[in-house]
């Protein structure tokens, strides 16, 4: 038993990070129909974008707060001037297949310009275990799962209790009425990239130091946010967020409970079935389907 | 393309034919390797600009389906068979394979689709690396014979880009027919409108499996041709980044043309050897010359020369039209 428990907190703690990144990904999509290949190539910079800072000399908190300012530049208002802008009007698959050469691009600038090796990243949680019911729980997972459930809980205040939020949610859902009603579409827009580019340096910031800062590591983040994303529910922020908790979990029980050679197997197989029985995800709205 | 004159575009692919067979005879071994390497993603390509590009149905593992075939070929050859026998298994497999991936997408289109084949590819090289008793698993399987062809080894790396590029005409050929064929306007029917193609008749269920299940039959047989390119395989190569790649190679080509997966293939596997000498930076330069093609052509390569023809026309339409108008003036 106290192992299915350590198994459910590891798989929370991961799966609460496997949110924020959904997240991100949901609300690009939801904005301007952005389908980010390069989403765990996101998360994967912002780490080096640290490393880089304290690498010249900076402490940890201004490594931090430089590599969040960093990648909201680059990852947010860079990504959606220079890529998603121009080929935004010309329909999903182009900006699509373009955001996975992104992909590359970031991989081999990491390679190239840091180093091709795995490094160690600080992490911000202290390390070591407390007990919690008599169970001895890593202190790690649990701060990582308070951090990414107070990041959730603001980003869904800002987006319902704010009339910031309303507006982003109105320029989302009908941006012609939006526009006409006299909201902002463009900048809502713009501070969705934000957000987004701030949660995947959060995630960043939260997952390195626990699977080292790796150029490849964005692979298999990438994919389990996708997985995330869709399971949940495409089109809900609360459905990311669902989603993303539900693969961390079933990926650390697959891990233990089927084989570790078809653990990756799992949350495919789920998604699979998601995708063919219910395509709007668990917790999604029906969207028309485009005949 | 009508914009050139028929004799004139004939003569053109002539010359270029003329050029594949003739120049690569005094490449050295890294070249035809390469350009063999060319012609095998081109023949993969293809298949998936007939899913994609006419059929209008998004898949995400048609490196699966080259997987596929690369295992097919190479068990069955290293265990005595004949590659032409080993083709045709590919085909099979690939075609029954495809056909069942095909069933999603009676269901969900558009992104759904592109996520329920990606799932499937990731599958796939799962399978492909734990199941070692029939695949080697990571440690592949080696000496992979290259086939005898009328009684000709083709064991040295020339013949055996002439078995390469041969399968490419083949292949190409066969494909010309099809996408003329009432099955190639069914396909496209299918990805304009399939509510009006159904309304017309067009059993569009049997199409969607159809243009899924030769795809990724067209993917098998490029595998079955990588295997003894390579003579050694293991599942690396046949990971997801191999669909994206195919993925971007019609796309980049120019989705829905028939050329399209030859110029795709070019930028994606001789663009990176072209752009070797800048070392570390290659594979960087590469993603930046995609990006920005695309920026500027979201249609792809095919699609700039495809306005400029269409443009050039109006403008010689709008020309004679007023050549014409002047005409009946001068008569009045």
């Amino acid at each position: 038993m106290s192992n299915l428990f350590d198994l459910l907190v590891a798989g929370l703690a991961t799966g609460a990070i496997y949110a924020l990144v959904a997240v991100g990904f949901t609300l690009l999509w939801q904005t301007s129909q952005t389908i980010n290949f390069a989403q765990g190539e996101f998360v994967m910079l912002p780490a080096f974008l640290m490393l880089a800072a304290m690498h010249a000399g900076a402490p940890f908190w201004l490594a931090i707060i430089l590599g969040i300012l960093l990648s909201m530049i680059l990852l947010g208002l860079a990504f959606k001037l220079l890529l998603v802008d121009p080929m935004m009007r010309h329909g999903v698959l182009p900006l699509a297949i373009a955001t996975m050469a992104l992909a590359i691009g970031i991989k081999e600038a990491v390679k190239q310009f840091f180093s091709a090796e795995a490094s160690p990243f600080p992490s911000i949680v202290p390390t070591g275990d407390i007990s919690i019911l008599g169970h001895a729980v890593s202190l790690q997972s649990i701060g990582v799962l308070v951090l990414a459930i107070f990041a959730v809980l603001g980003l869904t205040t800002l987006l319902n209790r704010t009339s910031l939020g309303h507006q982003m949610q109105a320029a989302a859902q009908n941006p012609t009425v939006a526009r006409i009603i006299g909201v902002p579409v463009e900048r809502m827009i713009l501070l969705t990239f934000l957000i987004n580019a701030f949660l995947v340096a959060l995630a960043s910031l939260l997952i390195t130091p626990i699977y080292l800062a790796k150029f490849s590591s964005g692979e298999v983040l990438g994919q389990a946010a996708f997985i995330a994303a869709i399971v949940g529910g495409f089109n809900q922020v609360r459905g990311a967020i669902a989603g993303g908790l539900l693969i961390g979990v079933l990926d650390n029980l697959a891990a233990s409970y089927v084989s570790t050679q078809y653990r990756a197997a799992v949350p495919l197989i789920f998604l699979i079935l998601v995708i063919l029985f219910r395509p709007q995800g668990l917790l999604g709205r029906a969207e028309e389907r485009t005949v | 393309m009508t914009g050139f004159a028929k004799p004139l575009k004939i003569a053109l692919g002539l010359v270029v034919i003329a050029g594949l067979i003739v120049i690569p005879t005094n490449f050295n071994r890294y070249g035809l390797f390469i350009l063999s390497q060319w012609a095998v993603m081109t023949i993969a390509a293809m298949g998936l600009n007939l899913t994609l590009g006419y059929a209008g149905q998004v898949s995400l593992a048609q490196g699966a389906f080259v997987g596929i075939g690369a295992y097919a070929a190479a068990i069955m050859t290293t265990h005595g068979w004949p590659l032409p026998a080993a083709i045709v298994v590919a085909i099979a497999l690939s075609f029954a394979v495809g056909w069942v991936l095909g069933y999603p997408a009676l269901r969900v289109q558009h992104h759904y689709l592109a996520f329920v084949t990606l799932a499937f590819s990731t599958l796939a090289f799962l399978v492909f690396r734990n199941e070692s008793w029939l695949t080697g698993g990571i440690y592949g399987i080696s000496n992979i014979p290259r086939p005898h062809i009328f009684g000709l080894a083709t064991n040295k790396p020339l013949p055996f880009y002439y078995v390469c590029l041969g399968s490419l005409a083949i292949v190409s050929l066969a494909v010309w027919w099809l996408i003329r064929s009432p099955w190639g306007r069914a396909f496209m029917a299918l990805r304009e409108n399939p509510l009006r193609a159904q309304s017309l008749g067009i059993d569009t269920r049997r199409y969607t499996l159809m243009a899924f299940a030769i795809g990724s039959a067209l993917g098998g047989v490029a595998g079955a041709l990588y295997a003894p390119l390579t003579q050694y395989i293991d599942p690396v190569p046949f990971n997801l980044s191999l669909s994206l790649d195919l993925l971007m190679m019609v796309i980049v080509g120019g989705a829905g043309f028939f050329l399209g997966p030859f110029l795709g293939a070019m930028i994606a596997v001789l663009l990176p050897e072209w752009l070797r000498f800048t070392e570390g930076y290659y594979l960087m330069l590469y993603a930046v010359a995609v990006m920005l093609l695309l920026i500027w052509s979201p249609t792809g390569i095919l699609g700039i020369l495809d306005r400029y023809l269409a443009e050039r026309r109006t403008k010689t339409a709008s020309a004679l039209r007023a050549v014409a108008k002047s005409r009946l003036e001068t008569v009045q």
